[in-house]
C-alpha cells in the first residue's frame, strides 16, 4: 500500500499545504525564547487551533508544531531527552485534527534542523546526526504522522542524515531545504544541486522542493533551478518580508500575493504548495481560491515573476552562468575540493 | 604556473609572500597561514603589520567574496580556520605590544535560539579585522549581555537570531539597555537570516547587518564615528 501522501498526490493535481507555524503560535502569545514544542503538552488547545486554522481554511496537510523536537534543540531548555516524546505528542495532536476533517489530510511531522554545522567543518558527526534525527523521526510514527516533513535545511550533509534516519524509521518523508543567500542555502547549494542530491539517495523523498527563505518571488526562481524533476515538487514560501508592528512579527505579504504565488508555483512546476513564516489562514484560503480557479499554466519567465511577486533578492541564483566568480587564473594553489 | 609546482614560502620575497597568504586564506590552507606567519616573524615583522597587511588583508578579499555570493559558509569557516591558526601565533605577541585596539565587542544569539552559525562567522571576521570579540554563546538572556557589556568595557553589541520566534527578544534587550541610560554608550548591531533593515530600525538597533563582511564594514563605520564624536565632544 502506498502512503498516504502519495495516494493524495494520485488522485489530485495539486495540493494545499498548510502556513506559518512560529509566527502563528507567536501571535497565540508564544514568548520570544521559549520553545514552541512544549506546547504540545502545555497549550494543546492552541495546537489544534493552529492546525484547525490550515485546515478550515483548505490545507491538505499540515506540518506537526515539532520543528525544533530534537535532541540538539531542545538542550538549550535542558530537554534533551524529550524529543521523541514531544515529537509523539506534537503528531497525536495533528493525527486527531486530521482524522476528524472527513476528507484525507496529510500529517506532516516536521523536522527542523539541528542548529549545529557538520563534520569535517564542525562537530556534529554524521551518526550523531543520524541519531538524533531518528530519535524524533520514532516520535513521529508513533504519534500518528503520515509522513515525515524535513524541512529548512542548508547543508546536503544534514540533509543525507535525515534521509538516513527515515530509512531507519521506516518512514516515508519529504524534504524542503532554504534558498536563503543569493538564491542557494547559506552553504552554497544550488537547487540543481539538490534536485542530483536527493535522486542519489537510496530511499529518495515522496517529494522534495524549497521552504522559508527570502521571498516568494526567489521561492518561484527557485523552483525552476530544480531542472528536469521526477518527483513532486514542494513550494513553501514567506509572505513577504518581515516587519516589526506593535511588538509583533508581521509579514508584508498580502492574501492577494500569496495567492499570485501560489498560482505561479504551480505553473513553475510545484505539486505541493503553501507558505511559511507569516502565512495564515486567510493567506492559505487566498491560495485556495485562486488555483481552484485558475488552470495550470506555463511556467512563467523571470521577468513575469518579479513583475508580480516581487525583485529577486540576488541577481542570479547560480545556475544561469550570470553568478559572480573569481579570477584565480593568477593563484598558485587551489581550494582542495571538499 | 602549473599547480603541481610545489611553493616555497621561505623563498618567496615579502611582496610574494603576502600574496601568497592572500590565496592560502581563501583557500583556508591553515598549515601555510601558519608558516607564513612565522617566516614573517622571523625576518622581523612586527605582529601588528603581519595581522592588518597580511592576515585582516586576505580575509577582507574572502569577506567581500561571501558578501558578493561568491563563497559561503562552508569555504569561509575554511578560511577562518585558517586565519585562527595565525591569530593563535600572533594573539600573545600583540598583547605584549601597545597595538592600537580597533574595539571590542560582546557578541551572542539570543534567548531561545541556538542557531549559531552567523555569529561565529561574524565572530571569525570581526577577528579578522582586528576587533577584540566576546562571544557570549547562543541563548542569552538580557542580564547576560549587560553584564558582558559592562565586564569587558565593550564598544559594541551583536546579537544575532535565526527564528522568528525568537528575533523581537533582541528588542527586550535595547528596550533594558534604554531603561538603564546605557543605550548610547554602545553600538548596537543585529542580524540574522529573518531580519532585515526596516526590522533593525524598529527595535531601536544602530544597524542591520546582512552578513558578516557587512557587519564589519559596519563596525568599522561606527567606530569611526564614534571616534570622531570623542573627538569633537
Amino acid at each position: 500500500m502506498p502512503d498516504a501522501l502519495t495516494a493524495l498526490l494520485a488522485e489530485r493535481d495539486w495540493i494545499l499545504a498548510d502556513g506559518a507555524t512560529g509566527t502563528t503560535l507567536f501571535n497565540m502569545g508564544l514568548q520570544s525564547g521559549d520553545a514552541p514544542e512544549f506546547w504540545n503538552e502545555t497549550e494543546v488547545d492552541k495546537i489544534r487551533a493552529l492546525h484547525s486554522g490550515a485546515m478550515d481554511a483548505g490545507s491538505d496537510l499540515f506540518l506537526t508544531n515539532t520543528f525544533g523536537a530534537n535532541a540538539a534543540r531542545l538542550k538549550l531548555h535542558d530537554a534533551q531527552d524529550r524529543a521523541r516524546e514531544l515529537s509523539r505528542r506534537g503528531a497525536e495532536i495533528g493525527r486527531e485534527i486530521a482524522d476528524a476533517a472527513g476528507r484525507p489530510v496529510i500529517v506532516a511531522g516536521s523536522m527542523g534542523p539541528t542548529g549545529e554545522i557538520m563534520a569535517p567543518m564542525g562537530p556534529l558527526t554524521h551518526e550523531e546526526a543520524v541519531a538524533i534525527f531518528q530519535d524524533q523521526a520514532e516520535g513521529l510514527r508513533e504519534g500518528g504522522a503520515d509522513v515525515l516533513w524535513v524541512e529548512t535545511i542548508s547543508a546536503p550533509e544534514e540533509l543525507r542524515a535525515a534521509a538516513e534516519a527515515a530509512a531507519r524509521a521506516e518512514m516515508p518523508w519529504c524534504v524542503t531545504m532554504s534558498f536563503d543567500t543569493a538564491g542557494r542555502t547559506m552553504m552554497g547549494t544550488t537547487a540543481e544541486a539538490m534536485t542530483r542530491l536527493v535522486e542519489k539517495l537510496p530511499n529518495p523523498p515522496v517529494a522534495y522542493g524549497a521552504n522559508c527563505g527570502v521571498g516568494a518571488s526567489d521561492l518561484v526562481r527557485t523552483l525552476m533551478g530544480f531542472g528536469e524533476a521526477s518527483r513532486p515538487l514542494i513550494a513553501k514560501g514567506n509572505a513577504g518580508i518581515p516587519k516589526y508592528q506593535d511588538g509583533h512579527i508581521h509579514y508584508n505579504g498580502t492574501p492577494e500575493l500569496m495567492a499570485e504565488y501560489a498560482v505561479m508555483a504551480r505553473n513553475a512546476g510545484a505539486t505541493i504548495i503553501g507558505g511559511c513564516c507569516g502565512t495564515t489562514p486567510e493567506h492559505l484560503r487566498a491560495m485556495r481560491a485562486a488555483l481552484e480557479s485558475a488552470e495550470k499554466g506555463p511556467a512563467p519567465d523571470l521577468a513575469e515573476v518579479s513583475a508580480k511577486l516581487g525583485g529577486f533578492s540576488s541577481d542570479s541564483d547560480g545556475l544561469d552562468g550570470r553568478a559572480p566568480t573569481r579570477d584565480r587564473s593568477a593563484s598558485r594553489r587551489r581550494r582542495p575540493q571538499a | 604556473m602549473s599547480d603541481d609546482e610545489e611553493i616555497i614560502l621561505s623563498e618567496l620575497s615579502d611582496d610574494e609572500l603576502v600574496q601568497q597568504m592572500f590565496d592560502d586564506l581563501y583557500d583556508g590552507l591553515k598549515d601555510e597561514i601558519v608558516e607564513a606567519v612565522n617566516i614573517l616573524l622571523e625576518r622581523g615583522w612586527q605582529p601588528y603589520d603581519i595581522l592588518t597587511k597580511a592576515l585582516v588583508g586576505g580575509m577582507t578579499i574572502v569577506g567581500h567574496d561571501f558578501r558578493d555570493g561568491i563563497l559561503f559558509v562552508p569555504e569561509v569557516l575554511l578560511a577562518a580556520n585558517a586565519m585562527k591558526g595565525g591569530m593563535a601565533i600572533l594573539k600573545p605577541l600583540l598583547a605584549e605590544t601597545d597595538a592600537p585596539r580597533v574595539g571590542k565587542m560582546v557578541i551572542g544569539t539570543v534567548k531561545g535560539d541556538i542557531h549559531d552559525i552567523g555569529k561565529n562567522l561574524v565572530s571569525m571576521m570581526m577577528e579578522g579585522a582586528g576587533f577584540e570579540v566576546v562571544d557570549l554563546g547562543i541563548n542569552n538572556a538580557v542580564e547576560s549581555y549587560l553584564e558582558a557589556l559592562r565586564r569587558e568595557k565593550a564598544d559594541i553589541l551583536g546579537m544575532s537570531a535565526l527564528l522568528t520566534t525568537t528575533m523581537p527578544y533582541m528588542k527586550t534587550v535595547i528596550d533594558t539597555l534604554t531603561a538603564e541610560g546605557i543605550r548610547e554608550d554602545y553600538i548596537v548591531l543585529v542580524g540574522g537570516a529573518p531580519l532585515n533593515e526596516e526590522f533593525g530600525r524598529a527595535i531601536g538597533a544602530d544597524a542591520y547587518c546582512r552578513d558578516a563582511a557587512v557587519a564589519v564594514e559596519t563596525a568599522k563605520e561606527w567606530m569611526a564615528r564614534k571616534h570622531n564624536q570623542m573627538a569633537a565632544g
